[in-house]
């Protein structure tokens, strides 16, 4: 009977799809790694961040806002509470000094957050495995409206009060 | 207008009695699951490419106007989320609901009322074989598995659809895309969309299967029996969706 | 009683809505004999088989099939009553997704766990006896009206019932088909054993072998007995029908206003 048959394979085949497909949104979606994106094709470099902002994996990094590269991890290192954020940068910029700034930046007021990377004067370039030093943290918005307050109550006198509140 | 009220009151009536009779034969029609097998072909891989491209084109249209809407805040990153959210939550469930109600809703309906209207079913009371049990029950039970296998596939598809023209055509970074949606997605969100539809499966499949059954046995009895199964499924579909939108959102 | 009766219906009343159907039937039917129900359409010959089969309940009065009352079973006793009872719809109403060897075996494999080679040995058999064992795999589609109300017979008997039920079988066949059918009638009540109740308007292929006759008008059974008896009754009411009359005690005109009235206009159309 090469119809049943037929029947039968199609089913399977409609039902194997089906659970793929609500594996792929239950697994990869929520937290997935899965980026559809090669960064085995870069070399490795590390920063260290005093605040990442909500940088996340896979955002991009760029400099003179052109893409370079990727962040492919951002870890808490615990022993001095700072954000290790490992970057994969592609091999043809291969000359970054390494003395330059990486900075969390933010596109737009309310975008994603991506890495920037300040050139440096520095003669020696960066290499797989080094480490960026110099680093500029997020802009955290808040704060920024804290200091813009401060500033502003600072100019008409109450300058006292408003330090008062800070620890 | 008083008697039209009580006209659809009973009609909601006459459904939920067939939906108990139709659970009351789910028992032993589990029991044959070559039956239902069958009917998820009939039901679901023959309404996949069609759910297929409808999911790439929805998924298009979302990547295309999520794209201009976050674009004026400058949050062109955030499209990932916007669209996958958008397909989970409401348009996988909602547009595969109502793909299902067109093509596999009145093919049900048209089947099982030219069954009565060609004297099978009774024709099965007579060997002593419950209708119910061994038509009505699988043809049910195979919509209400086909229904979120659809609406997966559509979902994926659609995810991939705003991809193509998020990413590929006006420039979104991949991997902020992904990124940025695998950050905010949450299991619940996922989880929302198939119980939404799952709970669209038992609305479309019983009202398919309920027309069907209780068609007038004429070929015009039949085709309006077919009209009223996308009318009343379409309808039903997008009221159900929104008392579970919010009762998720107040969740 | 000596006789031994397999339907026992006694003044049956039955009724849809306003319309009166049955007004007090009575018929028997004899193990092993070929008994028809005769009547103008319109009479209830249809309704009489649902009464007997169960599908629905007279309004007063009992239906006794194998000496129990129909109308008082339950789901479960009805369905082991109809394993008991075949029947043949008007159109055959085969199953439309099977081809005719699943639909004969249909009711085999619903109801029995039959191991394959014997399941097909039975239904070829079934389907040898009534001339179509070549056509076991056509779709129900592919076949003349004559050809599937003989699948349907197949799959009546393929259960070996004790009553056969046979709806209308002569209308739309031709008249070599309509023979085949009578022949089989015959040949099937008389080799197996089957009780048969065949209910038709085709008088000369119905009287030719039934063995009693009930003739119905009006919701009574206005004449019973063997063909002969019949076509020998001088009642003007069954001499009309088994002769064909265009007008008679049944009356050619459905019962309406004063005609020339009507044509005047004077009267609306009610």
């Amino acid at each position: 009977m090469p119809a049943h048959r037929s029947l039968e394979i199609g089913t399977g085949l409609f039902v194997l799809l089906g659970f793929a497909a609500l594996g792929f949104l239950t697994t990869q979606l929520p937290g997935g790694k899965l980026g559809f994106v090669d960064a085995s094709n870069g070399y490795r470099v590390t920063a260290r961040f005093d605040n990442v902002g909500d940088l996340k994996n896979g955002a991009p990094v760029t400099m003179a806002g052109v893409k370079v590269g990727r962040v492919t991890s951002v870890a808490f290192d615990s022993t001095d509470y700072k954000a290790v954020v490992a970057l994969s940068i592609d091999r043809q910029y291969d000359r970054i000094p390494d003395d330059s700034w990486a900075n969390v930046e933010t596109a737009g007021l309310l975008g994603a957050k991506y890495v920037g990377i300040d050139p440096g004067g520095s003669e020696t370039y960066l290499a797989d495995k080094s480490q960026i030093e110099n680093t500029q943290s997020a802009m955290v918005i808040e704060k920024l409206v804290n200091k813009l307050f401060a500033a502003f109550a600072g100019k008409s006198g109450g300058s006292a009060k408003e330090e008062s509140h800070k620890p | 207008m008083n008697g039209a009220f009580a006209a659809s009151l009973a009609r909601f009536g006459s459904v939920a009695l067939f939906l108990l009779r139709v659970l009351r034969a789910c028992g032993p029609a589990l029991a044959r699951p070559r039956l239902i097998a069958h009917q998820v072909y009939n039901c679901g891989a023959r309404s996949l490419i069609i759910i297929m491209l409808c999911g790439l084109f929805v998924g298009m249209v979302l990547g295309l106007q999520g794209y201009d809407l976050l674009a004026r805040f400058g949050s062109e990153s955030a499209l990932g989320v916007a669209a996958t959210l958008g397909l989970l939550k409401e348009l996988g469930p909602v547009v595969t609901a109502l793909l299902f109600a067109g093509r596999a809703g009145t093919a049900l309906t048209s089947e099982i009322g030219l069954m009565r209207a060609t004297d099978q079913l009774t024709a099965m009371q007579m060997m002593a074989v419950d209708p119910m049990r061994r038509v009505i029950a699988p043809r049910f039970i195979g919509g209400l598995i086909a229904m979120p296998l659809l609406a997966a596939v559509f979902n994926v598809i659609g995810i991939f659809g705003a991809q193509l023209v998020g990413v590929t055509l006006l420039g979104v970074d991949q991997g902020t895309f992904w990124s940025q949606m695998q950050n905010a997605v949450e299991l619940s969100d996922v989880n929302e969309g198939i119980v939404k539809s799952l709970a669209f499966g038992v609305i479309c499949s019983l009202l398919a299967v309920y027309e069907g059954y209780n068609a007038v046995p004429t070929a015009e009895g039949v085709g309006l029996a077919t009209t009223r199964t996308v009318v009343a499924s379409s309808v039903m579909t997008l009221v159900i969706d929104y008392m579970l939108t919010a009762a998720f959102l107040k969740a | 009683m000596t006789r031994d009766l397999v339907v026992d219906v006694r003044n049956v009343h039955y009724g849809v809505g306003s319309r009166k159907i049955f007004d007090g039937v009575d018929i028997t039917v004899e193990r092993g004999s070929i008994t028809a129900v005769m009547g103008p359409s319109g009479t209830g010959k249809t309704t009489l088989l649902r009464l007997i089969t169960g599908q629905v309940a007279p309004a007063s009065g009992t239906v006794q099939v194998f000496g129990d009352d129909v109308a008082a079973m339950r789901q479960r006793a009805l369905f082991a009553l109809r394993r008991r009872m075949g029947m043949l719809f008007q159109n055959g109403a085969l199953l439309t997704d099977l081809n005719v060897f699943e639909n004969v075996a249909f009711p085999v494999r619903e109801h029995t766990r039959l191991p394959e080679p014997l399941l097909r040995r039975l239904v070829l058999m079934k389907l040898h006896a009534v001339g179509l064992r070549g056509a076991a795999l056509l779709m129900p589609q592919e076949l003349s009206g004559g050809m599937a109300r003989r699948v349907a017979l197949a799959r009546a008997i393929v259960m070996d019932p004790e009553i056969l039920i046979y709806d209308e079988p002569f209308v739309g066949l031709d008249p070599i088909s309509m023979g085949v059918v009578c022949r089989l009638i015959r040949q099937l009540n008389d080799a197996l054993g089957i009780t048969s109740i065949v209910v038709s308007h085709d008088v000369q292929e119905v009287s030719s072998i039934a063995d009693r006759s009930y003739l119905l008008a009006g919701g009574k059974v206005i004449a019973a007995g063997s063909s002969e008896e019949l076509r020998a009754t001088p009642e003007p009411a069954v001499r009309q029908f088994m002769e064909g009359n265009a007008d008679g005690p049944v009356p050619f005109h459905y019962p309406a206003g004063d005609y020339r009235a009507q044509l005047l206009g004077s009267e609306d159309l009610t």
